[in-house]
């Protein structure tokens, strides 16, 4: 009997090692975020550089559909003051229409306004980009097993191939890519932006801000969700405690022990 | 239940408990007699029904706010879970709930498989809840097409196609099934609408579960038959509550970290891209909770014959009653049975390893060996062990001793009341 039981939680050991294993084949570079724990928060820098990144670098090619140019001012996120986040919106062109006479036209954007897309389609992103379509990256780090770890390994995975793999053009290798094959060049280079606030812009500093920001983007409500959930947790503690020792009292009635 | 004498203290209360008798009906959840020496394996069925009223309503909120199309689907969730006050949550703990609801009825299963709880006077008790868990699987299948990610479509396309191997009318099922030639919009609606529906017959069922239950009373650990109320029993309230409510607490801190601390971690990453026709995903899988099933159909090589398998699976289940032939209720008396039920909890976790890998090489042999081994284990193992083991004598009540002689004393007792029923 002991010895199945033991079997069984060795098992279940076992189990849980290889999923981990299964869901990143090799391992991926690890950083220690500061989203993470009970307690995670993000780092309102980072998050402002991120957005600075993405909109530099990334967004040429990948959209960000579901997100409005006022959740950069939201709380929880990168918090550009209103006007801030009203600028950014402001230096965007959105078509908007139809007008009165039915025309379309093109006007500053507004905070209300979605991020504006690249494309005007998918198949026009999947053209210009040798036929694959650059995902959106609304919640790029959810969708993707080893989340914010695995994106920051990809941008830090680009490397020559070894001799034995063949790459067409407009193929790149990547270390950590799904099948070691990735249509996207290598995005960063040292410098490639200029921080506002002095930070130097290496291949990791900027890697680890985007991923930040890529992670609010996914996740807006982290923050809160963090928060409460601790309250929620200490809460239920407190309660279970309070309805164990009223549990002891009823049963103590029947007979010493439940 | 019929056997209440009740009469209400106020004036008002008697007026209306003899057009209705719903205070009786509360009187008699109240005084119920249990036995007193439950564990904490029985406190299972009211987390359940917490995870049923839990999932209803904050899927009925979801609802208000989910768009069933296929265009649309995908960003109303992102909606929910940007611009919704509390989207987040609600969602949460509505995808992670159905987890939640699996492992507690999952949990409620096995407990009953151990201790007997499926036998004698209580095989429509079991069936009941077999059709519940049935219903489970269908709503939380359709649930989990709803977001139309990518795992969603295709997980779809992979469990309705079952139904083609159905021999002549296998693929006017499946376009029946879809409302077109392929999952679409359609599929996604009539999903979204039995969804809705299905919760509400689980509740009817759990109503008539819970009925059924009432009539013989709980079975117990010791999976002796107990006078009631006596000595071995306490009334409902306070007892079973409180100790029901100290579990649900318990269970609802597991339930918070999930929600608040790994929200996605039972779910697949791939679900979180939108639904794509065009991209097949290289592993498809379903959630955690079906992957014993799934092992067992792609098991069997043939298509058909691999549905049969799983749903015979299932179906096996029902026949519980009638395939384990011990007259013993708990396996705390049955060394065998005891030693097989430990090592079919084990198959089955196997099942649910190797569903969740490739199909292929050593994972499909071992599929093959745990799923032969499961069906062995109700249909060969169980009938003979009833018949072969020596069991352990039983007490005549939980207050008293073991006595000598007790076994044959109690089985014809035990005989005696099988007739009376």
């Amino acid at each position: 009997m002991k010895k199945i039981k033991s079997i069984i939680f060795t098992f279940i050991l076992i189990l849980n090692s290889n999923l981990a294993l299964s869901a990143e084949k090799i391992d991926l570079l690890k950083v220690d975020w500061s989203f993470n724990g009970l307690f995670g928060t993000f780092d309102r820098g980072s998050l402002q550089r991120g957005y600075q990144v993405y909109t530099e670098v990334c967004a040429s090619c990948h959209s960000m559909k579901h997100l409005s140019y006022r959740n950069l001012a939201q709380e929880g996120g990168p918090e550009f003051s209103l006007e801030e986040a009203k600028a950014i919106a402001a230096s965007f062109i959105v078509v908007d229409g139809p007008d009165e006479y039915g025309e379309m036209f093109e006007r500053p954007g507004k905070l209300s306004d979605k991020f504006v897309n690249p494309y005007l389609n998918d198949n026009e992103a999947k053209s210009a980009n040798g036929g694959a379509y650059p995902p959106d990256m609304s919640v790029l780090v959810k969708a993707r097993g080893g989340g914010a770890n695995y994106l920051y390994s990809v941008l830090n995975g680009y490397e020559e191939p070894p001799a034995n793999i063949e790459l067409d053009d407009g193929v790149y290798y990547n270390k950590y890519m799904y099948g070691n094959k990735i249509k996207m060049a290598n995005p960063l280079d040292d410098g490639i932006v200029e921080y506002n606030d002095g930070t130097e812009a290496t291949i990791d500093q900027m890697s680890k801000d985007v991923v930040t920001f890529l992670t609010w983007a996914a996740e807006p409500h982290l923050e809160t969700r963090h928060r409460i959930g601790f309250k929620v947790i200490v809460y239920l503690i407190i309660l279970s405690i309070l309805v164990y020792f009223s549990m002891k009292r009823i049963w103590s009635r029947i007979e010493p022990k439940v | 239940m019929s056997d209440h004498d009740y009469t209400p203290s106020s004036k008002f209360g008697k007026w209306f408990n003899d057009r209705l008798p719903l205070l009786t009906l509360g009187k008699h959840l109240t005084d119920y007699p249990t036995p007193k020496n439950l564990n904490y394996w029985w406190t299972f069925g009211g987390i359940l029904t917490f995870c049923l009223i839990t999932q209803i309503i904050t899927g009925l909120v979801l609802a208000m706010h989910y768009i069933a199309h296929a265009d649309l689907a995908f960003a109303s969730v992102e909606h929910i879970m940007r611009d919704v006050n509390y989207g987040w949550l609600l969602r949460y703990v509505h995808a992670n709930g159905a987890s939640m609801f699996f492992l507690a009825v999952y949990i409620h299963i096995f407990r009953s498989l151990f201790y007997g709880s499926y036998k004698s006077p209580r095989e429509i008790i079991w069936i009941l809840g077999i059709i519940i868990y049935v219903l489970m699987m269908a709503a939380a299948f359709m649930g989990y097409v709803l977001p139309w990610g990518q795992m969603s479509f295709w997980g779809a396309t992979v469990i309705t196609n079952l139904f083609s191997a159905i021999p002549f009318v296998g693929e006017s099922v499946v376009t029946w099934l879809w409302g077109g030639y392929s999952v679409d919009n359609p599929t996604l609606t009539r999903f979204f609408a039995l969804h809705y529906l299905i919760p509400f017959l689980i509740l009817g069922l759990v109503v008539l579960h819970i009925w059924a239950l009432h009539v013989p009373g709980n079975n117990n650990p010791i999976g002796i038959d107990l006078q009631k109320p006596s000595k071995d029993t306490v009334p409902f309230h306070p007892y079973i509550v409180v100790k029901d409510l100290f579990a649900l607490l318990l269970f609802m801190i597991v339930f918070a970290f999930f929600v608040f601390y790994s929200p996605n971690i039972l779910g697949h990453a791939d679900n979180y891209i939108e639904a794509d026709p065009l991209v097949t995903p290289t592993h498809i899988v379903p959630e955690w909770y079906l992957l014993p099933f799934y092992a067992i159909l792609r098991s069997v090589p043939d298509k058909l014959m691999g549905v049969i398998a799983m749903f015979a699976a299932i179906g096996v289940l029902a026949i519980l009653p009638w395939l384990d032939t011990s007259k013993i209720r708990s396996a705390v008396f049955r060394p065998l049975y005891r030693q097989f039920y430990w090592i079919l909890v084990l198959d089955v976790l196997i099942l649910g390893y190797v569903g969740a890998m490739p199909a292929e090489g050593l994972y499909l042999l071992v599929a093959r060996v745990a799923t032969a081994y499961y069906f062995a284990h109700f249909l060969i193992i169980l009938p003979l062990l009833g018949k072969k083991e020596r069991t352990l004598p039983l007490p005549l009540s939980l207050t008293e001793p073991v006595l000598g002689g007790s076994v044959a004393m109690s089985a014809a007792k035990h005989k005696s009341e099988k007739n009376n029923l």
